[in-house]
């Protein structure tokens, strides 16, 4: 069975992951439906233990329902083995971490490289295209440094590049800003806005209001289940007016 | 928006209406648009009858009210000096949320985390768009700092309504 809406690059239906057994047991995602549009950039928020990560991880194949169908890209994820879910990490899809889990040894531009290289690309286009998305995220300068000899915000700037080495369907991002001040903040926003706007598909958990508010809609999880919906689109400057007294 | 204001504005040397607009404009970038353009002429004709402003008539070429050139009096530039010394700032009427929350729980009306995610929604759209303003702004801009403010203080209000959830979620689940 396969679904047909092409508009939907992301799909899940009746999602579960429960850990333990009898009065132990612990629903961490608990019955998600959930359809994400080509483009589309949703936000998932909720309190600490909601299940938000969980979900993340099941959506982007990194770990498996107990029950539920995962598609992405018209293709059901929940079931395929060990390497075709290896392959299909490598080649459809991006992440960002919070800690940024780059590696070490690997300078910014070799990490980014590497990542297009797993994904099937010659290592000349692999180098382009590592030159290219450091440009993007605005560390060409930075290229050939080593993470420890780059900030925080630097750091998650070329997760983010790396995240997109392989052209990925959908981006998942677990709590993007959680490490970073709000300077770093801000730019790793830019960022986010920016590929929202080339239509870059994107789920982003996090805590922060200011990441949530960048996207399209936003998702409130509580107790393993998704509990509100909201678009954020619309809105004028006029409201903003009034919120520092500017009115009439 | 405050009297004041208008009056403060014309403190820096007498000014035809558009010349304060402009001020104003500038000065608030794009939350500016959110003022009526007929706003300054109606103040600067009750601070005119207030005493505190005069209007002198210029020729030009400009029609009807902008003609006038308006000035501050002496009794104008107290209420400046005066306007300039006062502490204040705007409170957000967080009292009368928290009451809407206790009085829907306690009358069972409506579920008061329905009512925080609504207030969130509405925070989070003010949101949006105050951090697409700023981003807009080229760096140092005036409007930028205000921007931040508004940035900073939506942040602090999506803060507490998490700390309402919290409280909220607790209580139901206790009961």
């Amino acid at each position: 069975m396969s679904y047909t809406d092409d508009t939907v690059v992301l799909r899940a239906r009746g999602l579960r992951k429960h850990y333990g057994h009898g009065q132990g047991l612990v629903r961490a995602v608990d019955g998600v439906d959930l359809d994400v549009a080509l483009g589309e950039c949703v936000a998932v928020m909720g309190p600490s233990g909601c299940g938000k990560s969980t979900l993340l991880h099941l959506l982007g194949g990194l770990d498996r329902p107990s029950s539920g169908e995962v598609w992405l890209g018209g293709r059901r994820i929940d079931q395929i083995g060990e390497r075709g879910l290896a392959r299909m990490r490598r080649s459809a899809v991006g992440f960002v971490f919070q800690a940024f889990h780059l590696m070490d040894e690997l300078t910014a531009r070799e990490n980014v490289e590497l990542s297009a290289l797993l994904a099937g690309r010659s290592p000349r286009a692999a180098r382009r295209r590592a030159a290219d998305l450091l440009e993007r995220v605005g560390l060409a300068d930075r290229a050939g440094f080593l993470p420890s000899a780059l900030s925080g915000g630097q750091r998650q700037r070329v997760a983010i590049a790396r995240a997109l080495s392989n052209e990925p369907l959908v981006v998942f991002a677990d709590e993007p800003t959680g490490n970073l001040d709000s300077a770093a903040t801000v730019d790793v926003l830019r960022l986010f806005e920016n590929l929202r706007e080339a239509g870059q598909t994107l789920v982003i958990v996090t805590h922060d209001e200011r990441i949530a508010a960048t996207a399209d809609r936003l998702i409130s999880m509580r107790d393993g289940a998704l509990v509100d919906e909201t678009r954020l689109s619309g809105g004028t400057t006029g409201q903003l007016g009034a919120l520092v007294g500017l009115e009439g | 928006m405050q009297q004041e204001v208008v009056l403060a504005m014309l403190a820096k040397e007498p000014s035809h209406g558009y010349e304060l607009r402009a001020r104003l404009r500038h000065a608030l970038g794009p939350l500016g648009e959110a003022l009526n353009p007929g706003h300054v002429y109606v103040t600067l004709t009750r601070l005119e009858k207030a005493g505190l402003v005069t209007s002198e008539r210029t020729d030009g070429l400009a029609d009807g009210q902008d003609r006038k050139v308006y000035g501050l009096t002496a009794d104008g530039q107290q209420r400046v000096a005066e306007w300039l010394a006062e502490v204040s700032w705007p409170k957000p009427d967080l009292a009368e949320f928290h009451l809407k929350l206790v009085a829907a729980a306690a009358a069972g009306l409506a579920d008061p985390l329905s009512i925080v995610d609504a207030q969130r929604r509405e925070l989070l759209r003010r949101l949006r768009d105050a951090q697409r303003a700023a981003m807009a702004e080229p760096d140092g801009s005036d409007a930028a700092l205000l921007l931040e403010g508004i940035v900073l203080r939506l942040q602090a209000d999506l803060r507490w309504l998490e700390a309402c959830e919290q409280s909220w979620t607790g209580r139901r689940s206790r009961s």
